[in-house]
């Protein structure tokens, strides 16, 4: 569950998120959309705490994590996330990438984590790639591994910045079956996105941004089809 | 032209001599200034202003300054201020690397900096804490802009040796301008120093090649 209440962040005199209060619950997956500069992957951001906010107050399970004594470190493997540009570590290969963060963090052992990672890899049908370094596969491998990686800490909740932004359109199918099939699962997931089907097929909830302020929490067959805000409908005329 | 490469012969063997003494020289400083350098970099990308501050000062001075000026003040005037009488050999050591660390700082903070940052919001969206982060994400990415950089400071810092002639230590350079006054003569041996301090460099050059071309293997 992540609960957030009077949100505000700012990047010096500009503002990019005003007073923005939502809950996001266990199970929900929330589709996060809206033009280029809303705020959107600074929502996002704020959400593990990459971003740190100007004001305000998250809370992850029933930790805030805006309290500066609660140590956002131990609150981190809990929150997965998935970047545009997917971030692999590019000196290990696809196993170490996974296994990493599960030996450091977690102290979890090496053959465990193997196995933890393989299980993970065949989930997003990499298997075969298991010794391949990130620059031989191809940038809807590289994501299916980043979910992998994300998912490897066991987390809670995930987050995806634009997972499919960076991908050629032949590519964008792949990683969006893993995330639907993760939806399914029961994960809880916030995902900034440009793939309206997809919002609209696999999301509980569209979340619509503009300028800074969260303008509609709309369940998608209503969202898409009429939507409460003009701010929004004139948003998808465009883009529909 | 009276050119007689002849009559250096007999003090060939003086002269290179001076090797081993340029050699030990630039060895000890370099890895003093590796160090130094080292530790410098860290304060420089930490988040503790006053270290920040003291290192980039460190860097600004020992650069903003000509390097046989710091050799002088370090030789000549540290008898006077704290009334040490210092060596050559130790002055000579201590002007290099303490010179060579404010280079060497900069190299590996801009190694460090120039890797993609989502590297680090990889690592810290996983939990990964900040000092594994830069050990086993960071650094590894970073040794490959450094190296090149790195290798260079090392070429610079050997032909630069050369201005440890001026406070008496016996390296090849201050051998041949020995000879050179015996022999009233300057070009023969000065060319056999510069022949020795070629082959010194390139020997370097090769080693930074090899080396780097074993860190591309894993691109």
């Amino acid at each position: 569950m992540i609960k957030v209440k009077n949100l505000y962040k700012s990047f010096g005199k500009l503002e990019v998120l005003k007073d923005i209060s939502t809950q996001i619950d266990k199970g929900d997956v929330v589709a996060i959309i809206g033009p280029s500069g809303s705020g959107k992957s600074t929502f996002l951001r704020c959400l593990n705490l990459l971003e740190v906010p100007t004001s305000g107050q998250i809370w992850i399970e029933e930790e805030e994590i805006t309290n500066p004594k609660v140590n956002i470190m131990k609150v981190r493997p809990k929150i997965g996330m998935v970047f545009q540009h997917f971030h692999l570590f590019p000196h290990m290969d696809t196993l170490s990438n996974i296994t990493y963060a599960p030996m450091k963090v977690k102290g979890i052992n090496e053959a465990d984590a193997n196995q933890i990672a393989i299980e993970l890899l065949r989930k997003v049908g990499l298997e075969d790639k298991a010794k391949e370094f990130p620059i031989r596969l191809s940038g809807g491998q590289k994501q299916r591994v980043a979910i992998a990686r994300a998912l490897a800490m066991e987390p809670e909740i995930m987050l995806f910045d634009e997972p499919t932004s960076a991908l050629d359109p032949e590519m964008v199918k792949e990683v969006l079956d893993v995330m639907k099939s993760l939806a399914h699962s029961g994960m809880t997931m916030a995902i900034v996105t440009h793939e309206m089907g997809f919002a609209r097929e696999v999301a509980d909830r569209v979340f619509f941004l503009e300028e800074g302020r969260l303008l509609e929490d709309t369940p998608p067959a209503e969202f898409f089809s009429n939507p409460k805000t003009e701010r929004a409908k004139a948003f998808l005329d465009k883009i529909l | 032209m009276n050119l007689d490469f002849s009559q250096i012969v007999p003090s060939i063997p003086y002269i290179m001599k001076g090797i081993w003494v340029t050699l030990q020289i630039v060895s000890v400083s370099l890895i003093f200034g590796f160090i130094l350098g080292t530790i410098l970099s860290l304060f420089k990308i930490g988040k503790i202003t006053v270290l920040r501050w003291l290192a980039d000062a460190y860097t600004s001075i020992f650069r903003g300054t000509p390097l046989i000026l710091q050799l002088f003040l370090i030789y000549f005037a540290t008898p006077q201020v704290i009334g040490y009488d210092i060596s050559a050999y130790a002055a000579a050591v201590l002007t290099f690397g303490l010179n060579s660390a404010a280079y060497v700082s900069e190299i590996i903070r801009a190694g460090i900096q120039a890797v993609d940052k989502g590297q680090r919001e990889a690592a810290e969206a996983l939990g990964v804490p900040y000092r594994p982060m830069l050990v086993n994400i960071i650094l590894p990415q970073a040794i490959k802009n450094i190296l090149p950089a790195l290798m260079n400071e090392f070429i610079t810092l050997t032909k630069e040796s050369a201005i440890i002639s001026t406070i008496g230590v016996l390296d090849i350079m201050r051998r041949a301008q020995i000879v050179q006054a015996n022999l009233y003569k300057p070009f023969e041996p000065l060319i056999f120093a510069a022949l020795i301090y070629y082959i010194m460099v390139m020997a370097l050059t090769l080693l930074g090649r090899l080396l780097e071309r074993r860190l591309s293997r894993s691109d």
